[in-house]
């Protein structure tokens, strides 16, 4: 028997809807005049509880529920504080810099918020069905969200686009889940890990390990599936985008976790090379044409998928280490791209009418603080020591010259080097003196509380990760151990209903 | 006592990060940034002084040692301690910083809060990389060091700011990464980061050979580029004639020289012997080189930068003669010129702040109107080029003739030419600055010769280069104990597990654990 309740499983999840659900609801019934901005509160309260929820569950016992579909661990736990984390930044930031005019400001709150439904489950579910269901959870709200500014041209460009795109690889994914139904009997990742080894077709499990890889790493913006980035970061508005670089990727990466290191461990010899090839491919790509972007929200998509690169090389890692290192390294990333974003959010605007690096010129000087808080993201995402981007590095790389990918780590910290030229070129912009023809910036009214909060908890969370690494390092061990030690009930009494 | 001396080099540490965050928070009125920098930067001075005033000499090994588990795993440790090598190199970086502070008073205008605070955590950043134990700690102190530099640069840049910082900041980032995979592959096969242990590790022979090649070669190459040596000097010109005087005084070639003594000599003595020869025609070639190019420089800062490339070459070709009496000369002259350097800085600073320009031949006949400045220029000149009495004969003396003795007689002699093509472009400059007939520059101000503060920290400069030319056993005396008499080896090798420690690559060791009974003297 089961002592835990299965609801208490999906509690994160549950508190999360419900918010969403009361926030459309209230949407909905308030005269049109009044302001929306109090249902973001309330989102951003939901939230907060669904992040306190998710810790509450680190004192039950590891285990599944719901027919052992979803799953709570240190693991889980981990992403799932991670992700609220994000969202909790995203919500605030958008709450004091969308204008208050915006049109649907109610379901604006309610699309985060569903979108973090389905990020959490995604990270917790455990049955591949469920791992489907909750990524398009996810994918949807983000879609719509990304097309969010109608009236621009890029708006609905950048919707279509990720929408057709992301389509795509969630089709390969199903696909990969479909293939290996058909080797295993099963779509139970625990099962799955039990009966993959002794396939009969074995050609079946490595293309369904193949599809599953190509729907995952569109997911997380990795070379060769990053195409739709740039003009997504782009087109979609900058509190978005903050949410949109860091937590669905923070989830997919689970999932990635999830999928190599607990469904199919044995087929280590094949994604490791495959990994490999995408991590080096990710960073070179996504740094060589980082240099040549004139606009900064792109430049950052770039960026992204070189970090991804980074991400992937912990996985040359081998088992716990890899892990940890990669949950390190995404919570790191999170929390210096979701502050990098809210910088530009309130350097640029909603209209976005600075969105060039030249725009950036003489940062320091109209805004100190918040040009030397943009300046603190760059260092971080550099990579330099006492930032969070450093440790993230540093145990990504750690784990890839543990596991013998020396020449990752080379390639790797190589390409550090190049991408501080971009990120440089950035800072050095915002720290030389204004030009005398430079166009004032219109003085803005959103330095609200919500807002200062939002990038406080980014900067906070990016130094603590560079000085005190070790509280978040010892999460991400032992959410790696628990992944890596499934729990070890029959299989048989586990699924009443399997066959 | 005890706890001051367990707590010292934490708090020469803290000190100027605390002056910084001071900076950064009170409001930027009436010089009030450069008074609290000012103060700052004296108090650590002060503190840096306990240092040799408590110093054990005769003893080697690190003194002052704090030892605190940092990061459980990776097992890093905040390890700080200081020997023979490094003690005086913290004392040097305290001393010049209130120099800087001074060289900046006026020449900062705008933006004085950004600017002393980065300065202020530059300070940080170096004394954190001459006390770090821990090559982790290292690695972080040597990275967060690019920082402030290249921020500064590309906000106060003469011409070209921003490329300069650029160049400067990849130059300097991208060798680092190499760096950082050598220091991670030997975590990964000793599971240390203990410079001690780590040293001990390498010279045991338990490591493949071959590996270590490539580990020391990777070190040496991040080191080289800083230092730097010919032919990786590109970014040394641009960064001096760019950086804020102070930024470019402070940071000169300290951290790259000294990460060279106990990094790469320090740690891989077999690669460095095998290295050597390398190394010492390259450092010749460099001398030689920087000085030529010297001669020919129109601005005085780029002047500066290739005879401090042609000096930084010299104690390179002392490092890398592998000889005891050699690296003491090296350290010394590290020290001789990080001096020599600060008043040169100062005083070309002050001339470029009265006249806009730093072109050397629009100057002239200023020695009438100037008397001060003009007789503080020529000692410092003095020390400079070597003039026994004054605190550059020392070093270059030491160098030459162990290089002379212990190593090789042709390099000894190719690198003594340079030391009289450096009386060549020091004399000509202090020709064309102050003498001759008197230019349109020097008619078209009104004479300002120095003033009280800048009297006040050039002074102290001035008598201790005299000081340190009459009584260098005052400070070699303690350097010696950095530098490892050959003894140690015994001891080195009777605790090695497996002693397959090659003929004399032992004889190389700098500032490791071991305790030596007895003090070679030389």
């Amino acid at each position: 028997m089961n002592p835990v309740p299965d609801i208490d499983r999906i509690l994160p999840e549950m508190i999360l809807t419900l918010t969403g659900v009361a926030v459309m609801l209230i949407d909905a019934s308030l005269p049109a005049a009044w302001s929306r901005r109090y249902l973001g509160w309330l989102a951003a309260v939901g939230t907060t509880i669904a992040l306190w929820a998710s810790l509450w569950q680190l004192s039950l016992p590891e285990g599944t529920g719901f027919f052992a579909t979803v799953e709570t661990s240190a693991f889980t736990v981990f992403f799932h504080v991670l992700i609220c984390g994000i969202v909790l930044v995203a919500l605030l930031l958008a709450l004091d810099t969308l204008p208050e005019d915006t049109h649907h400001q109610g379901e604006y709150y309610a699309l985060i918020v569903f979108g973090a439904v389905g990020m959490c489950l995604l990270t917790g579910a455990v049955e591949l069905l469920v791992v489907f269901v909750a990524l398009e959870i996810s994918s949807i709200s983000t879609y719509i969200l990304a097309g969010w500014r109608k009236q621009t041209g890029r708006g609905p460009e950048a919707a279509i686009k990720y929408f057709l795109l992301g389509s795509f690889a969630t089709a390969f994914l199903l696909y990969g889940i479909a293939l290996i139904f058909g080797a295993t009997g099963t779509t139970q990742i625990y099962q799955i890990a039990a009966l993959a080894p002794g396939a009969q077709n074995q050609a079946l499990v490595i293309a369904a390990l193949a599809l599953m890889l190509v729907g995952i790493l569109f997911k997380v913006s990795a070379a060769p599936f990053h195409v739709w980035t740039p003009d997504v970061y782009e087109g979609a508005p900058s509190p978005v985008v903050a949410l949109l670089s860091t937590a669905p990727k923070a989830a997919a990466f689970a999932l990635l976790l999830r999928v190599v290191y607990e469904m199919l461990p044995n087929l280590r010899s094949l994604w490791t090379p495959g990994l490999w090839i995408v991590a080096v491919l990710s960073m070179t790509v996504g740094n060589l044409a980082a240099l040549r972007q004139q606009n900064v929200k792109r430049m950052l998509a770039y960026s992204a998928i070189a970090h991804a690169g980074y991400l992937l090389a912990a996985f040359a890692g081998a088992g716990e280490t890899g892990i940890a290192a990669a949950a390190f390294y995404i919570a790191a990333y999170a929390a210096m791209n979701v502050g990098i974003f809210a910088v530009v959010t309130l350097v640029a605007g909603y209209d976005e009418k600075l969105s060039l690096i030249d725009d950036y010129r003489g940062l320091v000087y109209r805004s100190p603080l918040l040009g030397s808080l943009l300046i603190f993201f760059l260092i971080s995402l550099i990579g330099v020591p006492f930032t969070g981007g450093f440790f993230g590095k540093f145990y990504s790389f750690t784990a890839a010259v543990g596991g013998g990918a020396i020449w990752l780590a080379i390639i790797g910290l190589v390409n550090s080097g190049i991408a501080a030229a971009y990120y440089l070129r950035l800072a050095v912009v915002a720290a030389q003196r204004p030009a005398d023809d430079q166009p004032e910036a219109a003085p803005r009214s959103f330095a609200g509380p919500a807002v200062i909060a939002a990038v406080f908890l980014a900067a906070a969370a990016t130094l603590a990760l560079g000085i005190i690494p070790g509280a978040t390092l010892s999460a991400a061990q032992s959410a790696a151990h628990t992944l890596q030690a499934p729990p070890q009930t029959p299989v048989s009494d586990q699924f009443p209903l399997a066959r | 006592m005890a706890t001051i001396d367990q707590n010292i080099l934490t708090l020469i540490l803290l000190v100027p990060l605390a002056g910084a965050v001071l900076v950064a928070l009170l409001p930027d009125r009436a010089k009030l940034p450069n008074w609290i920098s000012l103060v700052t930067t004296l108090v650590t001075f002060a503190l840096t002084l306990h240092l040799p005033a408590h110093f054990a000499t005769g003893q080697t090994g690190f003194q002052f040692e704090q030892n605190i588990p940092w990061i459980e795993n990776p097992a890093i440790f905040y390890h700080v301690g200081v020997d023979g090598l490094s003690l005086w190199l913290v004392v040097l970086v305290g001393l010049l910083a209130p120099v800087g502070v001074v060289a900046s008073w006026n020449a900062i205008q705008s933006r004085r809060k950004v600017f002393y605070s980065l300065f202020l955590v530059q300070q940080t950043a170096m004394v954190g990389v001459f006390i770090s134990l821990d090559l982790m700690l290292y690695y972080g102190f040597w990275e967060l060091s690019l920082v402030p530099m290249a921020i500064l640069i590309a906000m106060y840049g003469r011409k070209h700011g921003p490329r300069a910082a650029l160049k400067f900041f990849l130059f300097t980032f991208i060798p680092s990464a190499p760096l950082l995979v050598a220091i991670l592959w030997l975590y990964t096969k000793t599971h240390t980061f203990n410079f001690a242990d780590l040293q001990y590790q390498t010279a045991s022979g338990v490591l493949p050979a071959s590996a270590l090649f490539w580990v020391a070669l990777a070190f040496l190459f991040a080191f080289a580029v800083k230092v730097p040596i010919f032919p990786l000097h590109g970014w040394l010109a641009d960064t001096y004639s760019e950086a804020p005087v102070a930024l470019a005084m402070v940071v000169a070639g300290k951290l790259g020289l000294y990460s060279m003594f106990r990094f790469h000599v320090g740690l891989f003595p077999v690669q460095a012997r095998a290295i050597s020869p390398l190394l010492i025609a390259l450092a010749v070639i460099g001398i030689l080189y920087g000085a030529c190019l010297a001669l020919v420089q129109r601005d005085f800062w780029r002047l500066i930068a290739f005879a401090a490339l042609s000096h930084f070459s010299l104690i390179v070709l002392a490092i890398y003669g592998l000889t005891f009496l050699g690296w003491a000369g090296g350290v010394y002259q590290i020290l001789s010129h990080g001096v020599i350097d600060g008043a040169l800085f100062l005083l070309l600073g002050a001339l470029e702040l009265r006249y806009a320009t730093n072109v050397i031949n629009s100057y002239g006949g200023l020695a009438a109107k100037l008397p001060r400045t003009v007789s503080y220029f020529v000692i410092a000149t003095l020390a400079m080029i070597g003039l026994p009495m004054l605190s550059g004969f020392i070093g270059e003396f030491i160098i030459l003739s162990s290089t002379f003795a212990g190593v090789s007689r042709p390099w000894a002699v190719a690198a003594t030419v340079a030391v009289i093509l450096s009386a060549a472009y020091m004399l000509w400059l202090v020709q064309r600055l102050f003498y001759g007939q008197e230019s349109a520059l020097a008619t078209s101000k009104p004479p300002a010769d120095l003033k009280f503060g800048e009297l006040a920290i050039l002074t102290p400069l001035v008598v201790l280069m005299l000081v340190m030319g009459v009584a260098p056993n005052l400070w070699l005396n303690t350097i010696r104990t950095g530098a490892h008499p050959p003894q140690a080896k015994q001891a080195a090798i009777q605790t090695a597990p497996t002693p397959q420690t090659s003929g004399g690559s032992a004889s190389v060791r700098i500032g490791g654990e071991s305790q030596s009974p007895t003090e070679a003297q030389r």
